[in-house]
């Protein structure tokens, strides 16, 4: 029996609700239709009066999240595309960010961004936020890539007293099985080390991924051995991973599906140069989406975000140098 | 004396004390004492100690903004809560990380305000709505806003949650004329703010905000029919910011033929009044209530004024709870701290 990154969210947000009588999913056509993914699947049957509609209101479900949450609930807030949450911004960053350094009082609360690009989806339905609330004290922001982060770090997400972004991949929805769910759990904060190497580290995270260790098939042909960092978590960022990567291969190239300006793959860099630099045989580099809304058309779209082609290549001009 | 009497009784001295402690905290302001920003109620004390007093204590939620000394007070916020907060001392609740009006106590009901107008509401709906989860029936959640505040898209968005949602909810609208300096034709296009409570369907009601006794009418009615499970209230109160919009503005703007109309009477003069020709009390017995007053005000800022203030090196600098993820988090070049430095 196999199950896909989707499945793996959906059931670990039916363990939450089963374990926990705190929990309680809020969002827009989550509950008899399931959801605009199916991420809920079922669950409002499973689960009376606790996976409930919301209007499309961003901010007023956010709000509600932040009320619920101090008043000791553990809400989920599906957001139907992370885009969205741009409306909701304010109570995210403004109100559940600050609440627990403001007052003393917890926010303990998940807001779920289906996160990233797929074919088709254009400007307004594949855009990637996690640097944007990396960047706001009092949030922590994961990005889940493989189904078994997706279960394993759902659930504990739900059991953290601090408000989570939690970045979920649309592409890997589908994309991603497992043929079951791997016991193996990392804690939050760990990035993984998902393939060993010593000539290069690609430092990636979400959907880069699985474009990274394509990319590091397609060098190991030319006999380079591409070490691939899993981030997972945003913040808190691994630090020490990555540094004791590049320690061990000289060459760091970040990869990220996020706008250039800034972000994740901004952060890894200035890291590794301001606590590492001595560790570096060549000028690192980043690779991200181009700096334009995301397109539509599948031609361009291809060409607009990082893929295992345009990776590959940033590894062999980081190799030549 | 019937409870009636009692209540307007119990509300005056909560405008009392509200007025007369934002005097002084506006006076502190004026004579350099107060860093940041000062926002006064002046004015509006009636409407607001009313909304407060119909709520119960300990078991409903209030969620005051920037003009809420009063109810603030009258739902139990101790006076030293204001003066440490606008003062900055180390010891009030928000322990000098945020100030003035941003402050609150959530665990007894209170929460803290941020700036975004119309962002309290939801946050209303969610205690409401954790309430309901956790099988406490009968509670009521009451906040305030402004003229101003209903023309954001976080009231619209609340307000129809909160009807879809059909809570107990009592939103009082302070139209005092003015967001700022922008007067009301250039903030709404309806004929009244009360219009708009048929439009979420909740039930609406139209007060004169400076008239205590009506207040308190209203309030018990909405927080009466919100408790019996009528769905969220709406609470229109029309009067006039008798101030600036911060202890910095001295609103000029306001024209003189304004202040001269019902709108512009003083809530807490109108009230004195009443009690006197109610004969709820003598004027001897009102000067006392005054002298009172004074008296705590002074004690509460003298007392605020000796706390320690924040120390920097003492503040943990922590914004989550998850203590684990902070080490984490502060392994990065750019924290700095004492240790690192």
């Amino acid at each position: 029996m196999s199950i896909t990154y989707l499945e793996a969210i959906r059931e670990a947000q039916a363990r939450a609700l089963r374990e926990d009588p705190n929990v309680f999913i809020y969002g827009q056509d989550i509950a008899r239709f399931g959801g605009a993914f199916k991420a809920t699947k079922n669950l409002a049957r499973e689960f009376p009066g606790r996976v409930l509609d919301s209007p499309i209101s961003e901010d007023a479900m956010m709000g509600l999240a932040v009320g619920a949450a101090i008043e000791g609930m553990r809400p989920i807030v599906e957001m139907q595309f992370a885009d969205f949450s741009s409306i909701a911004f304010n109570q995210i960053v403004n109100q559940a960010a600050t609440h627990y350094w403001r007052t003393g009082i917890p926010c303990p609360l998940v807001v779920r961004l289906p996160s990233g690009g797929t074919a088709g989806s254009g400007p307004f339905h594949s855009q990637s936020m996690e640097s944007l609330y990396a960047h706001y004290p009092g949030l922590i922001v994961l990005t889940p890539a493989t189904v078994g982060d997706a279960y394993w770090m759902l659930l504990e997400a739900i059991t953290l007293n601090d408000p989570v972004i939690f970045c979920e991949h649309k592409f890997l929805y589908y994309h991603l099985k497992a043929d079951e769910l791997p016991d193996e759990r990392l804690p939050i904060g760990k990035a993984r080390i998902v393939r060993h190497g010593k000539h290069a580290s690609v430092v990636t995270y979400s959907a880069m991924l699985h474009e990274s260790l394509r990319a590091a098939d397609e060098l190991a042909k030319l006999g380079y051995e591409i070490e691939v960092v899993d981030l997972r978590s945003i913040k808190p960022m691994d630090t020490d991973t990555i540094l004791a990567s590049v320690a061990r291969t000289g060459r760091l190239l970040a990869v990220g599906e996020a706008f250039p300006w800034g972000g994740v793959t901004a952060e890894v860099v200035s890291r590794v140069v301001a606590e590492g630099f001595h560790l570096l045989d060549a000028p690192p580099k980043r690779l991200n989406a181009r700096d334009t809304p995301i397109p539509y058309h599948p031609n361009l779209w291809a060409a607009h975000r990082p893929t295992a082609a345009t990776i590959a290549e940033a590894l062999r001009e980081l190799l030549g140098f | 004396m019937d409870s009636h009497a009692s209540l307007f009784q119990e509300g005056f001295h909560w405008m009392l004390l509200a007025r007369t402690l934002e005097e002084k905290i506006a006076a502190l302001y004026h004579a350099g004492k107060i860093v940041g920003g000062v926002y006064l109620g002046r004015g509006q004390e009636a409407f607001s100690a009313s909304m407060a007093l119909c709520l119960e204590k300990g078991r409903d939620i209030f969620a005051p903004l920037i003009r809420d000394q009063a109810g603030r007070m009258a739902f139990g916020e101790p006076m030293i809560d204001t003066a440490r907060t606008y003062l900055g001392s180390a010891l009030g609740p928000m322990r000098g990380r945020d100030g003035n009006i941003h402050r609150g106590r959530p665990s007894k009901g209170m929460p803290a305000m941020i700036s975004h107008l119309g962002a309290m509401i939801a946050v209303v709906c969610g205690m409401l709505k954790a309430r309901q989860f956790q099988g406490q029936s009968g509670t009521v959640g009451a906040t305030c806003i402004g003229d101003g505040g209903t023309s954001t898209g976080a009231f619209h968005e609340a307000m129809n949650m909160a009807s879809v949602e059909r809570l107990p909810l009592v939103i009082a609208v302070a139209n005092n004329q003015f967001a700022y300096s922008t007067p009301t034709d250039r903030q709404y296009g309806c004929r009244d703010l009360v219009d708009r409570a048929a439009g979420y369907g909740v039930e609406g009601y139209v007060v004169d905000g400076t008239d205590l006794e009506a207040c308190l009418e209203v309030f018990t009615k909405a927080v009466s029919r919100a408790r019996a499970g009528h769905g969220p209230q709406m609470v229109v109160g029309n009067l006039l910011r008798l101030c600036g919009h911060g202890a910095h503005d001295d609103g000029s703007y306001i024209p003189d033929e304004l202040k001269a109309t019902d709108l512009g009477r003083d809530c807490l003069k109108l009230a004195r009044q009443r009690m006197l020709n109610k004969n709820w009390a003598t004027l001897s017995e009102l000067e006392m209530m005054e002298a009172e007053a004074s008296e705590a005000v002074q004690q509460a800022v003298a007392q605020a004024q000796r706390d320690p203030l924040p120390d920097p090196a003492q503040e943990s600098w922590q914004p989550i709870s998850s203590t684990w993820l902070m080490e984490t988090m502060t392994n990065s070049p750019f924290h700095t701290d004492s240790k690192r430095a």
